[in-house]
């Protein structure tokens, strides 16, 4: 185990970093300073005015999580080949969602929705369904922002520094500030902490593959070591190329999690606070530019396995920060161990705000006080962000983290389920509101019932072990396995389309459709594009 | 940053044929069976994983060249 006393130069960097963008976040408050911080545009949404830099910083520091920068090479570490779809899955996920996100802003901004319930509720005429939809990025968000702090405590650990007091301190400056700031805090601080990852990075590809002999010897010892028979599963762990079985499992998991990021209430937040339609379109240009990054930093995953570095105690996330430890100086590693815990505050901070919004949009405006004025509206937003975080350090401290790593896997099946409503409906009205419900729900079952039938045998697990759902399950003969979130989808997509024919040959009635065609196209300096403060919702 | 155009009439619609192009970096990445090999290696990587790195290439190279012929005329 590290010890402190071997690690008081990783710690003092770490610190230090670590208060400077504290202070970054308190001063984020007076950064494109707008009238009043007392209305969700500019709380909530940084004053919907983010040009196309700070966008990409922002997403970026978004979508890229310090959990994401642990996991997927621990993934590698562990599973091999199988951990890389990472890399397909964010560069699909751009192209894919090009056209959708400039349309979801178009019609955001005529109507003012803040939320993707916001727009659900308007398009459909539901409450109901809105509050399906709002529910479920509540619940597929909490566990996400938890795991962040699985990030930091994964590189806390590496220095030697047990407990969760530094966590709880950790967070509470995290809240202080976002309280404080808004979205202007986390906008501000992923300067800092994309900087300090790429630097990292650039460092690591260059300085650990000469020390332990280059490309050639890393792929080597992968395929080794992972293809050696594991005795306590009868199978090996994995390799550095997929197998016949895992290979749907791979294009299934890519998709499926495409599909679902941009659905994450948190990733539609960052995408409402550009300012106009040409920004979110360079930014799809320019955001695989962290899938690089990313495929870099999967790969840490088998450097480790070259230099021999283990995780620390049994949990494989702290292989990164391990091989950091193991390759750098000791100034160095307190700036990639930096790096990744100011990775997490970025994230942290805007899943909580994102979290906030529909709470406050979704359930307070809608069910407990239809009268708020933007002023209430922005409080208790503001306190509910303080809520969210408790809650999540609550996550850390009394449940073991890998219920957090569950639920994670569990948010994401939960989330796609709102795909019909938020994507499709972005394009089309077709479907019966009911029939959107009925399938949400439907989605949400069969995928429960499928991630309770996974076990996994590598931890004990007997349920909830992973997301690969052998197709043997339901009867037919192949070792194949395929990704539940989507086959989810799919029985989502079945019943929401058999009952919306099913209810409009019943002649049951429709909600209204509060937006129309044009809304869908409009960009900024158009007319019908509310110029601040006069936004104001619609619905 | 650029001053308001008022005066310009909204586009009715994002539809282009140019579009379609963003099906490539979509579908390509998708096709495991087709990089889901070891050889020809690049710089010590085997063709698993330095194909997906230049498909990350395909795709910002694909979204830059719609986004450039789709550009609404200012």
């Amino acid at each position: 185990m590290p010890r402190v006393s071997e690690h008081h130069v990783q710690l003092v960097v770490f610190a230090v970093l670590f208060l400077l963008v504290s202070a970054l976040g308190f001063v984020a408050a007076r950064w494109r300073r707008p009238e009043t911080l007392d209305h969700l545009d500019e709380w909530g949404l940084g004053g919907r005015n983010f040009g196309s830099w700070i966008t990409w910083f922002l997403l970026g520091g978004d979508l890229y999580t310090a959990y994401t920068f642990v996991a997927v090479p621990a993934l590698l570490y562990g599973a091999g080949a199988m951990g890389f779809f990472a890399v397909p899955y964010t560069i699909i996920v751009y192209p894919m969602v090009f056209l959708v996100l400039v349309r979801l802003w178009s019609v955001s901004h005529v109507h003012g929705f803040v939320t993707p319930a916001d727009f659900v509720r308007a398009r459909f005429g539901s409450p109901t369904l809105a509050l399906c939809v709002a529910l479920a990025g509540l619940v597929a968000t909490m566990p996400y922002i938890a795991l962040q702090l699985v990030g930091i405590e994964a590189v806390l650990k590496a220095m030697g520094v047990t407990g969760h007091l530094p966590i709880v301190v950790a967070f509470l400056i995290l809240a202080l500030y976002t309280y404080n700031s808004g979205l202007r805090a986390p906008a501000l601080i992923a300067f800092v902490k994309d900087t300090l990852i790429y630097l990292v990075i650039i460092v690591a590809v260059i300085v650990i593959p000469a020390k332990v002999g280059g490309w050639d010897a890393i792929f080597g010892s992968a395929d080794k070591v992972l293809s050696t028979v594991n005795p306590a599963t009868g199978a090996p762990r994995g390799g550095i190329l997929l197998n016949a079985n895992n290979q749907l499992q791979y294009v299934t998991l890519a998709l499926g999690s495409a599909l679902a990021l941009f659905l994450y209430p948190h990733s539609i937040t960052s995408v409402l606070a550009a300012k106009n339609r040409n920004t979110i379109k360079r930014n799809m240009a320019a955001l695989p530019a962290y899938s690089f990054l990313l495929g870099l930093i999967a790969l840490l995953g088998y450097m480790a396995i070259a230099g021999g570095v283990k995780p620390i105690g049994k949990d494989g996330n702290t292989i990164v920060p391990a091989l950091f430890d193991h390759m750098f100086p000791a100034w160095m590693a307190g700036v990639a161990f930096a790096a990744i815990g100011i990775g997490a505050l970025v994230p942290a901070a805007i899943m909580s705000i994102a979290a906030a919004n529909l709470f406050t949009r979704n359930i307070y405006k809608e069910y407990l006080r239809t009268d708020a004025t933007p002023q209430q509206e922005a409080r208790v937003s503001k306190l509910a962000s303080l809520v969210v975080k408790v809650g999540a350090v609550a996550c850390i401290l009394f449940l073991d983290p890998q219920f957090s790593i569950d639920l994670q896997l569990i948010g994401g099946v939960i989330i796609l389920q709102t795909l019909p409503a938020v994507a499709l409906g972005l394009y089309t009205r077709w479907f019966h509101r009911g029939a959107l419900v009925a399938g949400l729900v439907a989605g949400l079952a069969a995928g429960l019932a499928m991630l309770y039938r996974i076990p996994n045998p590598a931890t004990g697990h007997a349920h909830f072990g992973g997301s690969a759902f052998k197709l043997s399950q339901v009867g037919l003969d192949t070792g194949v396995t395929m990704y539940v979130g989507f086959l989810a989808l799919l029985v989502n997509l079945v019943v929401a389309v058999l009952l919306t024919v099913g209810l409009r040959a019943g002649g049951v009635a429709d909600g209204t459709d509060a937006t129309r065609e044009p809304d869908y196209v409009a960009d900024a300096g158009d007319p019908r594009v509310h110029e601040l403060p006069e936004v104001k919702a619609s619905v | 940053m650029s001053a308001p155009e008022a005066e310009r009439p909204t586009p009715p619609t994002d539809r282009s044929p140019w579009n379609w192009l963003l099906v490539v970096p979509i579908v390509v990445p998708l096709l495991t069976f087709v990089y889901n090999r070891h050889d020809p290696t690049l710089f010590g990587f085997p063709f698993f994983y330095w194909a997906q790195f230049a498909f990350i290439v395909l795709g910002v190279s694909t979204t830059v060249l719609v986004y450039q012929l789709t550009k609404r005329r200012g």
